[in-house]
């Protein structure tokens, strides 16, 4: 089978979470995106409702950004987050936590953190929302390079084609620290979270590879807003997202684009 | 689930390179646990006391030119794991069939290539990466998937999965979706984890990690040895007239319990085991395997037993390994899993290494003798982190 003869996968958007810095709020992202006015009063860090107080400010910024707009996105689409299976995808995870974990065991190893050594999995974000909701459904993280997004949505896709009648897909990256910063850099923290559905209410969404093509840099509003975040690569389907239809093309490997179309 | 037929499979560990080592040692009762004499970056803090599964011969191991930008302990093992068995000719065999874009890498790791990053901060020039240790796509979680994809040429989807130690185990998982879905016709899966500073002082700031060598499921076990590994499998649509191993279901949830603490009522491993059942289309009754995931910690142990005890039948003859590789974390889901298929392919069941008093709070179906038998189903059992737990359910065609 050619690529062009390969399926595509299909759902519709029943829920949207989106928060970066400046734009805490899909609200907010779409208002901008479509009208380039900014909310005056944005908080400097998002304030996952599903932690502790206590917590809340402790937690790792890539944790807080996961889970607020993963409860975001499941209050838009009214389902209940227990109910859902999840997919995390994140380009390098939490860096100030690596960084930390680095320096620490150049320094001094046997003083290293347990709470930031449990806190250093790719998967925290992940277990962070289950336990939080008391999802017992099946929770993937995943990395693939500037590829994370679409594969994670491919990955979402494609349990919502297998037996899922809804999807947690949450995407995000933070802040590059220390001398790590040049080998994995990223800028601010960006967060975008979709709940897929099989039925119901949303913009239906259409998704298949497509051979790999040199694209000019991405030129809408959000995509250009985060654009040093090494979750940018999802902003495309977000800006396509905020006008409620279009074709976001996004990276999606060696060979392959993920062509994603947006009907009302 | 439509079967899928697993064309090659191979694990690296502690107790050699390739399967034939690793049921060689298996027979004959040969751990691969030593006494830690990992890294030079624990010298000025002294070792830790404990004993590990460390791959022989890795500081040797030379990549190709091409392939020195993704240079790394993870990387090299994974080199090392892919020239066994016969997987690079069954590589080339599949994207021969379906074209290189027709082929996914779906790969699993706890803490890929992090070791390059903890020797790069020892060694910083004002402030900075030393010019050796400045290669980018090393220092970030999918150093692995793209070094896999570098090495073997495929060029379909690629991706690093990093849900701790279910990892490599939710590769099938993952790989069987994309097969279904015709986003691939075959998938290279398997996963590789190596020792790092990281894990050796994460899991002994845990307080999980033992003194001794581990001893899954024993009375007095007391926490666990951590391991190095690396394997692979090929899966391709199962077709009329197959004969051989096959992946037959899946089944993944989560605690929704703890970060680094299992269920209490082992609730999330329950539902994986049963949802692979169910996907297998079997009862418990006709596994004749399982290897557990047996940690040798005091939880996760009596916690899996009560939880395979609520399930499966007296009959099963369920088993850790991890006595003879150690904990090998993100890749301990393609080494169980080849423990598992070695047992349904010759009939040589594993019992464990290093335990003898049986722990009253467990069941009769966790074994400490080896046992001969012919099995139709072998199951594997991955847990991590974060409460993401993974059951993988094999069969013969």
């Amino acid at each position: 089978m050619s690529i062009s003869q390969a399926p595509g996968l299909t759902a519709h958007v029943a829920g949207i979470g989106f928060w970066t810095r400046g734009l805490p709020s899909w609200a907010a992202a779409r208002e901008y995106a479509l009208n380039g006015t900014q909310p005056t009063d944005a908080p400097a860090r998002p304030s996952p409702q599903l932690l502790p107080a206590n917590e809340r400010r402790r937690a790792p910024e890539t944790v807080a950004i996961a889970l607020e707009v993963a409860m975001a996105a499941c209050e838009s689409a009214a389902r209940e987050p227990a109910s859902l299976p999840s997919v995390f995808a994140s380009t390098h995870g939490e860096l100030a936590i690596t960084d930390y974990m680095c320096a620490t065991l150049a320094a001094d190893p046997r003083t290293l953190s347990p709470t930031k050594f449990h806190n250093s999995v790719h998967n925290a974000a992940a277990g962070y929302w289950t336990i939080g909701t008391g999802a017992m459904q099946p929770a993937n993280a995943i990395s693939a390079y500037t590829a994370s997004f679409a594969q994670g949505l491919i990955e979402a896709l494609m349990q919502l084609r297998d037996d899922a009648d809804a999807v947690l897909l949450v995407a995000y990256d933070g802040q590059a620290f220390g001398p790590l910063a040049r080998m994995a850099p990223s800028e601010g923290l960006l967060g975008g979270a979709l709940v897929l559905s099989r039925e119901g209410a949303g913009p239906r969404l259409h998704a298949r590879l497509v051979p790999a093509s040199t694209q000019p840099p991405a030129n809408a509003p959000l995509s250009r807003f985060a654009s040093a975040n090494a979750m940018a690569p999802m902003l495309p389907l977000f800006d396509v997202l905020a006008r409620g239809e279009g074709t976001a093309i996004l990276p999606a490997g060696a060979a392959h684009d993920l062509l994603v179309e947006v009907t009302p | 689930m439509a079967p899928l037929a697993i064309r090659a499979c191979t694990a690296t560990s502690a107790v050699g390179p390739g399967r034939e080592a690793l049921a060689q040692a298996l027979r004959d009762g040969r751990s691969g646990l030593r006494r830690n004499d990992f890294g030079d970056q624990a010298a000025s803090a002294g070792r830790l006391d404990c004993w590990i599964g460390r791959v022989d011969g890795l500081e040797s191991v030379e990549l190709p030119t091409s392939l020195m930008p993704w240079d790394s302990r993870n990387n090299r093992l994974a080199w090392l794991a892919l020239g066994q068995d016969g997987m690079r000719e069954a590589i080339e065999a599949a994207i021969a069939r379906h074209g290189a874009e027709r082929v996914a890498v779906i790969v699993g790791t706890s803490t890929s290539s992090i070791g390059s990053t903890e020797t790069a901060y020892t060694a910083l020039e004002d402030g900075e990466f030393a010019d050796e240790f400045a290669r980018p796509h090393v220092h970030t979680p999918h150093s692995l998937g793209e070094f896999v994809q570098q090495a073997t040429g495929i060029s379909g989807p690629c991706i690093t999965v990093a849900t701790a130690c279910s990892s490599s185990a939710k590769v099938f998982a993952q790989a069987a979706r994309m097969i279904a879905a015709g986003l691939a016709d075959a998938a290279l899966v398997g996963g590789v984890d190596t020792l790092c500073g990281s894990v050796l002082f994460g899991f002994n700031s845990l307080q999980l990690v033992a003194s001794e060598p581990c001893r899954p499921f024993d009375a007095a076990r007391n926490g666990l040895s951590l391991g190095e590994a690396g394997g692979f499998a090929l899966l391709e649509r199962a077709t009329d007239g197959d004969t051989g191993l096959q992946l037959r279901g899946y089944g993944e949830s989560s605690d929704a319990h703890h970060m680094s603490s299992p269920h209490p009522e082992g609730l999330g491993a329950r539902l994986a085991m049963r949802d692979a059942l169910a996907r297998a289309g079997i009862d418990a009754a006709e596994v004749g395997y399982l290897n557990l995931h047996g940690t040798a910690t005091p939880a996760n142990d009596s916690i899996e037993a009560a939880a395979v005890a609520s399930l499966f039948p007296d009959a099963l003859h369920a088993s850790s390994t991890k006595g003879w590789t150690g904990h090998t974390l993100g890749a301990a889901g393609i080494v169980e899993s080849t423990v598992a298929l070695i047992a349904l392919e010759r009939g040589e069941l594993p019992g464990m290494l290093g335990s003898f008093t049986p722990d009253p709070a467990c069941g009769p179906q966790i074994r400490f003798a080896s046992q001969r038998a012919d099995i139709r189903y072998a199951m594997n059992n991955s847990f991590g982190f974060g409460g993401n737990n993974c059951s993988l359910v094999f069969g013969r065609a």
